[in-house]
């Protein structure tokens, strides 16, 4: 079990000993300084459970020290400790943040009750934050809307991988909703009570994603004030999301590679090695195989990432959900807007359902917080759709050309699923064959 | 040579055979371990303090440590007199975890000082559970949370009568590993 940490702050030495020798038999791990200044720097270095201090110190007194470390750690459990003369001073201390107070000499007992408080409330904070992050995975996680077989496949995969401490590579379009994957992954494993730690990896540079991933050293870099935990650190016995994993350098594929198989790194200007316990969930909308063979993503790490791998669908394949879609969309924002709930026109809903969606869930999404924006309050009417316009218009006057461009988008749109397409086109399996053939129509084109 | 007694108990003033006899049989059966007494004849004076009426435990502590304890034994001074830490109104004793020494004193466990009947028998039991666990301390065990163990945290009298003159399973185990 891991000690909780004290630091004790007090210019004299024989207050310091004794508290020093005190904790120390009651199982902490104690460390201690005889003045604010130096306790200011130990904070920087280390984080401390308890910070026990001495209000009249020569130099920065203890009031003083606590609003220096309250501004740099807003949830730090400070408790100071004061003369039966400066009672008003102990109040001003509890005004600026202070957890507790106590007059010396104190009793024993008061020491051992103010203590259990102390930690008492670091547990509840702690387990609030978790609590916290665990609503709001599963609040995420009813988003994922679908009744198609597709979609219940995938939710059956994401329950199964859910359960084992595998790494997982989730791939699908942009929009297709794989953050909300990986959160569902996360709240349905053993892991759920700890945190779930996304990082975006494409929106950082690679000097920006090393220091975000492994956290960094007070001084390591200009601007580097404090020292800082990294996201990998944050996610010890939890879940790491790293999402736009293709866009990473080959220097980062390295590091992180050397991170996985260790599970151990040193925070950037650092020297001390950390361990983390996390299992890490990827996403990318690229082919990371295809990545491996021309030689811009390591197939070592590709391998040790892709142990699982999860394919979310594009909207295309699922547009037998969009209704319910369109619904769940529509009480969101309805809800959010303080409105109520709006219909759908037959004709509109039948336009969706037509449509490419190459933005998938999230441009359905948008299109309908547009819609109720725009409409008239009552119903979703075709003309409040930006889609309304964008009906393709035919560019060929030959029949059999026309029949060819047909025939190659419905493949597209079922990703070339000849039942599914051969059913949309409303003619049988053989005669689709016969037409691919006829027209020459190849599955990358 | 090594001495024979790893454990070493010395008293600083107090009168009653009876109740030594007491407390060396009880850290004898405790740690499983030859004890030794000893007596000591010193002058407290220097010790008190005068503003607070009481006797500066470390001070007492530290000076066991360097005029009885060797690095073979643990040692601890049993003492009558009311002790306190800089910070702490009274304690019943202290010990260097890990370290070679401790100090405890029976002033604070008699009923008759919170103005209850007299016993004799509860007064030593108190006695032997506070040496036992100021010893626990310098053969490096923390507090711990079994409630009858001896290694519980005891601030008042009652804490002390909670609690047996011996070690939970889980201490005994860390004892062991810590005294071989």
């Amino acid at each position: 079990m891991k000690k909780n940490s004290i630091l004790i702050v007090d210019d004299e030495a024989s207050v310091r000993d004794s508290l020093y020798n005190w904790f120390l038999e009651d199982g902490f791990e104690v460390s201690s300084a005889e003045n604010a200044s130096k306790a200011l720097s130990m904070l920087d270095n280390q984080r401390f459970d308890i910070i026990l201090a001495d209000i009249k110190m020569p130099g920065m007194d203890g009031l003083e020290m606590l609003r220096r470390i309250k501004q740099i750690i807003p949830d730090a459990v400070v408790i100071v400790i004061t003369a039966f003369a400066t009672v008003d001073t102990a109040v001003q201390a509890l005004k600026d943040g202070a957890f507790d107070y106590v007059t010396k000499p104190f009793d024993p007992d008061d020491l051992s009750h103010l203590i259990r408080n102390a930690l008492k409330q670091i547990n509840l904070s702690s387990e609030n934050e978790n609590l916290r992050n665990l609503v709001v995975n599963l609040e995420n996680v009813e988003d994922i809307i679908g009744e198609s077989d597709v979609v219940k496949q995938m939710l059956s995969e994401v329950e199964h991988v859910a359960k084992s401490n595998a790494s997982v590579i989730i791939t699908g379009e942009s929009g297709t909703g794989k953050e909300l994957i990986a959160k569902a992954i996360h709240a349905n494993s053993t892991r759920r009570f700890f945190p779930l730690v996304s990082v975006h990896c494409g929106a950082l540079t690679e000097s920006l994603l090393e220091s975000e991933l492994f956290g960094h050293e007070k001084g390591a870099f200009t601007g580097a004030v404090y020292n800082r935990k990294g996201r990998f650190e944050m996610a010890d016995s939890g879940t790491i999301f790293l999402d736009e994993i293709a866009t990473i350098s080959t220097k980062m594929q390295v590091e992180l590679l050397r991170v996985l198989e260790s599970k151990t790194f040193v925070r950037v200007g650092g020297h001390k090695t950390i361990s983390s316990d996390f299992r890490v969930i990827c996403a990318t909308n690229r082919d990371l195989k295809k990545m491996v063979q021309e030689g811009s993503f390591r197939e070592d790490l590709y391998y040790r990432l892709n142990v699982v791998n999860i394919r979310v669908p594009s909207l295309r394949e699922r547009n037998e959900d969009i209704p319910l879609l369109v619904n769940y969309f529509i009480e969101k924002y309805c809800t959010s807007m303080s409105r109520s709930k709006v219909g759908m026109d037959k004709t509109a809903l039948k336009r969706l359902q037509e449509y490419d969606f190459p933005g998938n869930v999230r441009e359905l999404e948008n299109i309908i917080e547009r819609a109720i924006v725009v409409g008239n309050g009552k119903e979703i009417r075709l003309r409040d759709l930006p889609l309304s316009k964008e009906v393709s218009a035919i560019k060929t006057e030959s029949l059999d050309e026309l029949e060819k461009q047909h025939i190659a988008h419905i493949l597209g749109k079922y990703t070339w699923n000849i039942s599914r397409t051969a059913k949309a086109l409303s003619i049988d399996r053989v005669t689709l064959y016969n037409k691919i053939k006829k027209y020459n129509l190849k599955q990358n084109d | 040579m090594l001495p024979p007694h790893k454990i070493k108990l010395i008293s600083f003033g107090i009168p009653e055979k009876g109740l030594l006899d007491f407390i060396t049989k009880s850290v004898t059966q405790a740690f499983n371990q030859p004890v030794v007494l000893k007596e000591a004849r010193l002058e407290l004076g220097q010790y008190f303090d005068g503003q607070r009426r009481q006797y500066n435990a470390d001070q007492l502590l530290q000076m066991v440590e360097e005029h009885y304890a060797s690095d073979q034994q643990k040692t601890i001074g049993l003492f009558q007199v009311d002790l306190f830490i800089p910070i702490l109104t009274y304690i019943f004793g202290q010990a260097y975890l890990n370290g070679r020494t401790a100090v405890a004193s029976s002033y604070r466990l008699g009923n008759e000082r919170y103005g209850i009947l007299k016993n004799n028998n509860q007064f030593a039991e108190r006695f032997a559970k506070e040496v036992i666990h100021e010893l626990g301390h310098a053969f490096g065990l923390i507090h711990c949370h079994t409630t009858s163990c001896v290694m519980q945290a005891s601030t008042y009298v009652e804490d002390i009568d909670l609690k047996e003159a011996g070690f939970c399973a889980k201490c005994k185990v860390l004892l062991k590993n810590t005294s071989g």
